[in-house]
């Protein structure tokens, strides 16, 4: 690495290599473009209480304080009291705010990427109201802007942007999709020129759990749906989010925006994915500049309907006791709690739930991104000890999510501390107890 | 011109000017950023939503059943000293009083002798807070500047009051001159410090209130 770069921290792609002018320069003209008048209220309103760091899974297991929630935007603050706020003149003629260096923000990857999940928790805790998650997904987008991105999300980010896919395949995913097809004998329905619904699928299941894209054929061949996958938007998770480039998020999300208005749906289907639906239902709108032409439904929100409905009937599980692990951008963040409850229900679970449960539930440890971090690998695990023992205590026999994300960190777990239990996905267990016309059983 | 006179003609007039101008610009110079639309279509109607913040402005005034064993005692103390702080401000007569020739109502005040128990207490709990902060290892590293002058200007305020009700150490006068001095300079600090929160707090809660229950998130 020249001098004229500076020295690479630890962590980064080499594509983003820069000099520590040019990294605080990225940084602070990403803050510029970020902060309205939202975040700023927001920054204003922190009275230091560090109550935040109480909702933290990476504080309480470590009881670090630089693990506090807010303290992870602390450059950010910093630079907003000191170039934005309305007294920012004060601060800078009196020198009450230093300006953030590139040092500083070097040190900030390992706090608002390895160790945030961007779960949500500390924005429920805030005596003043302060949704601290959307402050750090904010930052994110600093710290992309200046070059301080950890590589395996940038690099997965770039791949997705320009291929679809986060990673090279030795099969294409649609390939691989097809061949899912045949060995579980269920039909695939692709490239089809129109279709009510377009699906996607998370490239984890693709990679690691085909018998849930098999389960999602299944479940909509059954329903007798119209519905399509599309070859060029197969996947639904999107890296850019992760990363916290907002135009690389917005390019890969773009993917899926115009294979649905292409085929006509009136509805893209958000399989068992947490981020997807976060960036997918409640952040695309923002970045396509107007609403979507179609309605973005997480699949347990879809099967509910079509359960009232009465086009979905239900045999009764054999699960025994179960209990369920909220995914947080899904519960939490995205507001669908109640639909993968009614969906144990009608199949007659009987639910333990988490001591911690619904919108107050511990992240997984994996989100955010984080379970792609290989130098985050040893503070998650520490983290999500926490998750581990409230699933031990309840005792139950089924372990279920909603989320491939969470399903993989917690297989990952299993690996790393031989943890007895197995994650389990719902829609799984909805395919395997279809009944009705047109059911395979 | 004496102290008293001082503390409480021109000084007093600067100190209201710099808190009215302040406070307006704190605000404004925030409120004239960008304000974002949200494009996504809402899980909520308007009035669900709206609702969703004014719930939210009550509910984060004691926290979720999840969280009160690892806050709740640090909460305890932190809204048992605000009480405080509101029960003298507000229920002392003199101050009634003197609100009364600001703004034009007066209402039933508290014994003195209540009201110096309550000054005590306060005192007491704002040594106990301060004594958190620097202890606490999350909020010391928080902390800065404005946390420590704010918590050194408001004590200044209750120990000059105390001084002026018991008359204690130098003449009545002078003390009470002290002691509208002392709010004086807390008047002049408010804008600029955290002591905003007195105006954010309420906002804060329901707006991003509004925003969780508009997707239907928790809140």
């Amino acid at each position: 690495m020249s001098d004229t770069v500076g020295t690479l921290p630890a962590n980064l792609a080499p594509a983003e290599a820069r000099t520590p002018e040019a990294r605080v320069a990225g940084a602070m003209k990403g803050f510029a473009q970020e902060i309205g008048a939202l975040s700023a209220f927001r920054l204003e309103s922190c009275i230091h209480c560090g109550i935040c760091a109480d909702a933290c899974h990476f504080y309480i297991a470590t009881e670090d304080p630089q693990y506090t929630p807010i303290w992870k935007v602390e450059p950010f603050k910093q630079a907003y009291k000191r170039e934005a706020s309305p007294f920012a003149p004060l601060f800078r003629l009196l020198g009450l705010k230093r300006e953030v260096t590139a040092d500083q923000l070097e040190h900030w990857q390992h706090l608002l990427f390895d160790s945030c999940n961007m779960c949500g928790r500390c924005s429920l805790i805030c005596p003043m109201g302060i949704d601290v998650a959307s402050l750090i997904e904010q930052a994110r987008h600093a710290m992309f802007d200046a070059g301080l991105a950890p590589k395996e999300l940038y690099q997965k980010a770039a791949h997705q942007r320009d291929t679809g896919q986060p990673e090279a395949s030795t099969e294409p995913y649609r390939d691989q999709l097809l061949a899912i097809g045949a060995r579980f004998k269920v039909n695939i329905p692709l490239d089809e020129p129109e279709a009510d619904i377009m699906l996607c699928v998370p490239r984890t299941d693709i990679e690691h759990y085909p018998s849930a894209v098999a389960a999602l054929a299944r479940v909509m061949q059954h329903l007798g749906v119209s519905c399509t996958f599309r070859s060029d938007a197969l996947v639904a998770e999107n890296y850019g989010y992760y990363a916290g480039g907002k135009t690389w998020q917005r390019d890969i999300s773009g993917r899926l925006i115009e294979q649905a208005v292409a085929c006509k749906a009136k509805t893209l289907l958000v399989p068992e994915c947490g981020h997807a639906y976060s960036a997918l239902r409640w952040e695309e709108a923002d970045l396509y500049g107007k609403p979507l032409p179609f309605k973005v439904r997480h699949v347990t929100e879809f099967l509910v309907d079509e359960l009232e409905a009465g086009r979905l009937k239900l045999t009764r599980a054999a699960a025994g006791k179960a209990t369920f692990q909220d995914p947080c951008e899904l519960v939490r963040k995205g507001g669908v709690k109640d639909a993968p409850r009614t969906l144990m229900k009608a199949m007659g679970i009987e639910l333990n739930e988490l001591e911690d449960h619904g919108g107050f539930a511990f992240c997984c440890g994996g989100g955010g991104g984080v379970v792609d971090i290989e130098r985050a690998a040893p503070l998650r695990y520490r983290a999500m000890e926490i998750k581990l023992r409230e699933i031990d205590h309840t005792g139950a026999e089924t372990f279920l999510t909603s989320c491939s994300d969470c399903r993989r960190t917690f297989d990952d777990a299993k690996t790393h501390f031989g943890w007895k239990n197995t994650p389990h996905s719902l829609l799984e267990l909805v395919a395997n107890n279809l009944t009705g016309a047109g059911s395979r059983t | 011109m004496d102290l008293l006179g001082f503390a409480r003609g021109p000084a007093l007039k600067v100190a209201l000017a710099v808190f009215c101008l302040g406070v307006v610009w704190r605000i404004v110079g925030f409120a004239l950023l960008r304000i974002r639309g949200d494009l996504s279509v809402p899980r909520a109607s308007i009035f669900k939503f709206m609702t969703g913040g004014f719930i939210t402005i009550g509910s984060r005034s004691w926290p979720h059943r999840e969280f009160i064993a690892r806050t709740g005692p640090g909460e305890a103390l932190g809204y048992s000293y605000h009480i405080g702080l509101f029960a003298v401000v507000l229920l002392f007569t003199p101050h009634i009083i003197f609100l009364g020739s600001l703004f034009g109502i007066t209402w039933p005040g508290l014994p003195s002798s209540l009201i110096t128990m309550i000054s005590v207490l306060t005192m007491t709990l704002f040594v106990a807070v301060l004594f958190r902060r620097v202890t606490n290892p999350v909020m010391r590293m928080l902390s800065n500047f404005d946390d420590y002058f704010s918590w050194f200007i408001t004590m200044l305020v209750l120990v000059t009051g105390l001084a002026a009700t018991a008359h204690l150490g130098a003449p009545y006068q002078t003390l009470l001159g002290l002691h509208i001095l002392s709010v004086d300079g807390l008047l002049i600090w408010f804008p600029f410090g955290k002591l905003m929160h007195a105006f954010y707090i309420f906002p804060s809660r329901g707006i991003n209130g509004a925003i969780l229950a508009r997707k239907g998130a928790t809140s």
